[in-house]
């Protein structure tokens, strides 16, 4: 009986899995075949889709980027300045901020901002059958409504991190100098600077990149890949949502792998 | 078509018509009439493109049917489809709804087709609605409007589902009178005639009107043949699509 569940769990993680790969290598392609079909529709969506996915969500962000540099400093000032280790703060505030927390964070709060969104209004046009309103027109669903997703919200990603990183950074120094903390803000810069190489510019490129076009993937796929019904949509959207993390999570640990290898 | 059998939308392995054998000439005005859930949806989808047999050929306008590549979508943009209720995208408004397959295929912003989209609006009355979102004009009106993005590429054959379903006199006479005007060559199709095929859940509003006629019932389809054919038929098997 058990082994019975469980091999009907594995064997549906293994259709989503297989389903997700597919859905991902179509959008691909429509995305290098189409990129320059239709622009006078398309771009227009894109623009609206990097507004959403990303300008539209800067105020949270700011104020996320306050709230990360306090806790960040906030804990970690006082433990270093009791084992005379405060000239590691810069080493710190990257190692947890530019590479683990400031990606991490953005993409979940673009999740739960955008993603959920995408489900429910994607399911909602695929109920309505506005799917098949477009292929009866000849529009390709995937390039209409999947590819600016896709584009947008991996460039908003990218954005929102770079703006929530160095939010962080200055409002981490903010709150170290409320704690009178001896460090002066040429010495704090240049510590940030040493710690920073140019592996972590181009893995945190990477890595935003992923998670936006993980997030796409799989949010639209559960509101468009199979027909659905409107009841159905809320139960698509809690699947859509724990399988974002679940990925995020494992790309996560293998840009750790990429890290400790170079 | 051919020995075609064709599927359904819901579950593409169950048959809903089978066996078919059709032949639609330039400038038919086909309807096809059968019961509620009975299958007519989705062979009209089929017989659209949307989706493949499940054995048997068919062509349309002399291609090889349905047509998914992008290679052939120019072909496939010969072929118009009006759904029940117009499907229409709802957060466009009218005039973005009727604008979109034009912008989309002809690569044009929405002020350069609104030239072309504001007149389809006056020849099909959605003048004075075209800024109103699809949820607050009738159920009339939306189907005009899936009638009007249809139009707008200037298709040769167009597909219409049940474009009579709940609609009040002066709605049925309008479209009755278009679908008429359209199958004879009107301004919104280019001044050609247009091949249409129509569903219905009886023949009774389309006598007199339509020329040809099918039944679809039980996965059979039937084909009664011209308004004469239709009227010997009313004696007998048909009266109760009469």
């Amino acid at each position: 009986m058990l082994a019975q569940r469980i091999g009907r769990a594995l064997f549906s993680w293994l259709r989503t899995i297989q389903g997700l790969g597919a859905f991902s290598l179509i959008s691909l392609g429509v995305l290098v075949r189409k990129h320059d079909t239709a622009g006078q529709v398309v771009r227009p969506l894109l623009r609206r889709e990097i507004a959403r996915a990303g300008s539209h969500l800067l105020p949270m962000f700011l104020f996320m980027a306050a709230a990360l540099g306090l806790v960040v400093i906030g804990q970690s000032v006082s433990w270093l300045t009791r084992v005379g280790a405060i000239n590691y703060l810069g080493s710190i505030m990257v190692i947890v901020v530019v590479r683990e927390l400031g990606p991490m964070l953005a993409a979940l709060l673009v999740l739960a901002r955008v993603g959920t969104a995408n489900v429910v209004e994607l399911g909602t046009s695929r109920a309505l059958g506005e799917v098949e309103a477009l292929e009866a027109l000849g529009i390709d669903p995937v390039h209409y409504l999947v590819v600016p997703r896709v584009v947008g919200m991996a460039l908003g990603i990218f954005s929102l991190t770079v703006y929530l990183i160095i939010g962080a950074l200055v409002s981490g120094y903010g709150w170290a100098f409320l704690q009178d903390v001896p460090l002066l803000p040429g010495d704090y810069f240049r510590q940030l600077a040493g710690a920073l190489t140019w592996l972590d510019f181009a893995l945190l490129a990477l890595k935003t990149g992923a998670f936006g076009f993980i997030i796409a993937i799989v949010t639209c796929y559960h509101g468009l890949a199979q027909p659905l019904r409107l009841a159905e949509v809320p139960r698509a959207t809690v699947r859509a949502v724990a399988q974002s993390v679940v990925a995020c999570v494992l790309v996560d640990i293998t840009f750790i792998l990429i890290y400790l290898i170079l | 078509m051919r020995e075609v059998a064709a599927p359904s939308l819901h579950d593409l392995t169950a048959c809903v018509a089978k066996g078919v054998n059709w032949s639609v000439m330039r400038g038919d005005f086909w309807v096809v009439a059968g019961p509620q859930r009975g299958g007519k949806t989705d062979f009209l989808m089929m017989a659209a493109g949307l989706s493949a047999p499940l054995a048997g050929e068919y062509e349309a306008l002399n291609e090889p049917m349905p047509v998914f590549e992008d290679a052939r979508l120019k072909e496939r943009l010969r072929i118009g489809l009006v759904f029940e209720g117009g499907k229409l995208f709802q957060h466009m408004n009218v005039a973005e709804n009727v604008a979109l397959p034009l912008c989309f295929h002809e690569d044009l912003s929405f002020v350069a087709a609104w030239p072309r989209v504001a007149q389809m609006l006056n020849w099909l009355g959605l003048g004075e609605v075209a800024e109103n979102l699809p949820t607050s004009i009738s159920r009339d009106l939306q189907a005009r409007t899936g009638l009007a993005r249809a139009l707008m590429l200037q298709p040769e054959l167009l597909f219409l589902d049940n474009p009579l379903s709940r609609l009040d006199t002066r709605g049925l006479a309008w479209w009755r009178d278009f679908l008429v005007a359209l199958n004879r060559g009107h301004e919104a199709s280019g001044a050609r005639p247009l091949t249409l095929i129509v569903t219905a859940e009886d023949f009774r509003f389309w006598r007199g009107n339509a020329r040809q006629f099918a039944l679809l019932q039980s996965q059979r389809f039937t084909v009664i043949g011209d308004a004469a054919a239709l009227e010997r038929a009313a004696g007998s098997t048909m009266r109760e699509w009469l």
